[in-house]
């Protein structure tokens, strides 16, 4: 289990490693030069003036340094926190900026997350048994994974907000509300929450629901169920020990989820215009703000990280195995 | 990873191999005889063929010219409505399919050959190279593919089809080279393979001669996943903003509606069409992978 443990955390180490230095590479290999951007944007014309302005910029990030100097800077400025300056609300510190968005893509990421694998699992698990079930969650399941995320936001906000006008379909909550600790707030924040949940929930539901029916299938036709059968054990004892068995690879699945569904809540919350990361990174890029991109990227990755090392937690006290180190094959 | 849902039967899936030994004939038998196989075929080669033939048969040749009425609905005229500026939707549409097609195949072949490199590598030389290539695998892994695509797209502003198909290959091969190796594992002791290496050949020669045809199924159904992954990611990118500086995608298309507010306005033909579009591609890739699953491997057929 220690071995276990060691070989994740350094890929989990060696992750973050590379997701730095791609993120601090970026900016100073690639063609296209974020500081003669920014000196282009403030459209000065006198040749004297733009010097002196490049030279700023460069001085306030650092561009002026030897390389090496600038990536060990980099990394020390990272572990104290320091994300630099956003460009589009310059000054206001990239960590700040991001961490305001946070709540609302957590808020909206982890209940379908959990949520979509619970619910699909069960199906799954539901529709291996009753032939009837299945001739219906299998289409549905695949048609459901085939959408892409922002399609069927786009549908749902026609179907349920601009027909039914049962939810509101933009935003994170209503205009003429201030943020505060009221029931009305609530209520508001909740139901501009329900459709984007729903359009992250549906998605991720299909695949779920599939991944589960098909290795259910595949453990009840193993050898150890027909053992269990041919020994007249009753069909309940022989379907558990199959669920136990085909909810084992669901667990390692939910981990290699996860940077999909990052994906999917990023357009989603485009779509919604839902104040969460997703929109950050989309007024970064329309900005062309290096910095605050580089730190949605950094904050995604470490998010992705930090769930990815609790799903193994859970997994080695689900699967036994792993617990008394036979897991040297599989990492 | 590949930002499909992951494909579940994938990397579980460790019957396969056992397909190649039988006739080709019996194969076929059953491949035209699996109905997912044939609908899910059918409608890829439909919208294949619309991609194909539908750009050269309309009057316009670029499909972003304003040729119609402004915000029209369907009619016998204008099949998919007209968008806010006049567009005809139909032709981006037509349009649109080529460069999903595109960018399905060119990332899909791209991520088929890495994962291939990586996992037969991996898996039948095993030990330090297996280590170091399952390291690097797994690192990539973990990055989520969309946010490095981003940032890569971001920056570099090179923007076409291929390019981005590229990327996306670049991106989105570690499962699949993960479920590769897994197998090559299971294959590599076999007699066969022993005899190959008593012989004398090299490790790219058993590989590709020995191993590799014995899982030319199982290669196959995970290049379908690919492609639809693919798809998928490129239409994420083009809803951004990140899509091709030039023509027209499915993406695009919903990333245009959505930008001029068709939703606010109920112009439901401008988004409904390229998103079903796109659903049907990848979900027909999807259900034929089950009916080529059933047909290669025979535990699954029903009786």
């Amino acid at each position: 289990m220690r071995r276990y443990f060691a070989r994740k955390l350094l890929i989990y180490a060696l992750t973050f490693v590379v997701a730095v230095t791609v993120n601090w590479m970026i900016p100073r290999f690639m063609p296209g030069d974020p500081v003669a951007a920014m000196v282009a944007r403030a459209r000065v014309s006198q040749p004297e003036a733009v010097d002196a302005m490049r030279a700023y910029y460069n001085n306030l990030f650092g561009f002026d340094e030897p390389v090496w100097q600038q990536y060990l800077h980099f990394w020390g400025a990272l572990l104290q926190g320091d994300f630099g300056l956003s460009i589009w609300v310059f000054p206001k510190p990239v960590a700040d900026v991001l961490l305001d968005a946070l709540p609302y893509t957590l808020g909206l990421m982890i209940p379908a997350v959990l949520l979509s694998w619970f619910v699909g699992n069960w199906a799954g698990a539901l529709a291996a048994r009753r032939k009837v079930l299945d001739n219906t969650v299998l289409p549905a399941g695949y048609l459901l994974t085939a959408m892409p995320y922002m399609w069927i936001a786009v549908i749902l906000a026609w179907a349920l907000g601009s027909k039914a006008g049962w939810f509101p379909i933009s935003g994170g909550y209503s205009l003429d509300i201030q943020p505060n600790w009221s029931v009305d707030f609530a209520v508001d924040l909740l139901q501009h929450w329900v459709l984007p949940f729903l359009s992250l929930f549906l998605v991720a539901l299909g695949g779920w629901a599939i991944g589960m029916r098909n290795m259910i299938i595949y453990e009840l036709e193993s050898d150890y169920s027909s053992y269990l059968s041919a020994l007249g054990a009753p069909q309940r004892l022989i379907r558990r020990y199959a669920f136990r068995n085909a909810v084992l690879p669901q667990i390692t699945g939910l981990a290699l989820q996860l940077g999909v569904l990052v994906a999917g809540a990023l357009v989603t919350e485009i779509v919604f215009a839902y104040p969460g990361l997703g929109s950050l990174i989309l007024a970064a890029i329309q900005n062309q703000d290096f910095f605050l991109l580089q730190g949605a990227f950094l904050f995604i990755v470490i998010g992705v990280l930090i769930a990815n090392f609790l799903i193994d937690i859970v997994y080695v006290v689900v699967d036994p195995r792993t617990r008394t180190g036979m897991a040297g094959g599989q990492s | 990873m590949s930002t499909v849902p992951e494909p579940a039967t994938a990397p579980t899936d460790t019957t396969a191999p056992a397909a190649a030994a039988r006739p080709g004939r019996e194969t076929l038998h059953y491949a035209v005889r699996n109905p997912k196989l044939i609908i899910g075929f059918t409608v890829v080669v439909l919208l294949l063929l619309v991609g194909i033939a539908g750009p050269p048969l309309l009057d316009n040749a670029d499909p972003n010219e304003y040729v119609g009425p402004q915000a029209a609905a369907p009619d016998g005229t204008y099949w998919m409505g007209t968008t806010t500026f006049g567009q005809d939707v139909y032709a981006q549409f037509v349009h649109g399919l080529r460069a999903t097609f595109l960018v399905g195949v060119v990332g899909g072949a791209i991520a088929a050959v890495i994962a291939m490199l990586v996992g037969f590598l991996a898996g039948y030389r095993g030990g330090v190279v297996d280590e170091i290539l399952n390291m690097l695998t797994n690192v990539v892994l973990v990055l989520p593919a969309l946010a490095v695509l981003l940032i890569i797209n971001a920056y570099l502003g090179v923007r076409s089809v291929p390019v981005q198909g590229l990327f996306i290959g670049l991106t989105s091969w570690p499962w699949a080279a993960r479920a590769i190796r897994a197998q090559t594992f299971s294959l590599r002791t076999r007699e066969f393979v022993d005899l190959a290496r008593l012989s004398g050949s090299g490790t790219w020669r058993i590989v590709f001669r020995e191993i590799a045809p014995n899982m030319s199924s199982y290669l196959f159904m995970m290049f379908i996943l690919l492609f639809g992954g693919s798809v998928l990611i490129a239409s994420s990118l083009d809803f951004i903003g990140l899509g091709p500086t030039e023509g027209v995608s499915l993406g695009m298309m919903l990333q245009s509606a959505q930008q001029w507010s068709a939703l606010q306005l109920g112009m439901w033909w401008w988004f409904v069409p390229p998103g079903a579009g796109i659903t049907a591609i990848v979900g027909a890739l999807y259900v034929a992978n089950v009916g080529l699953d059933e047909v290669f491997n025979p535990k699954l057929r029903e009786a």
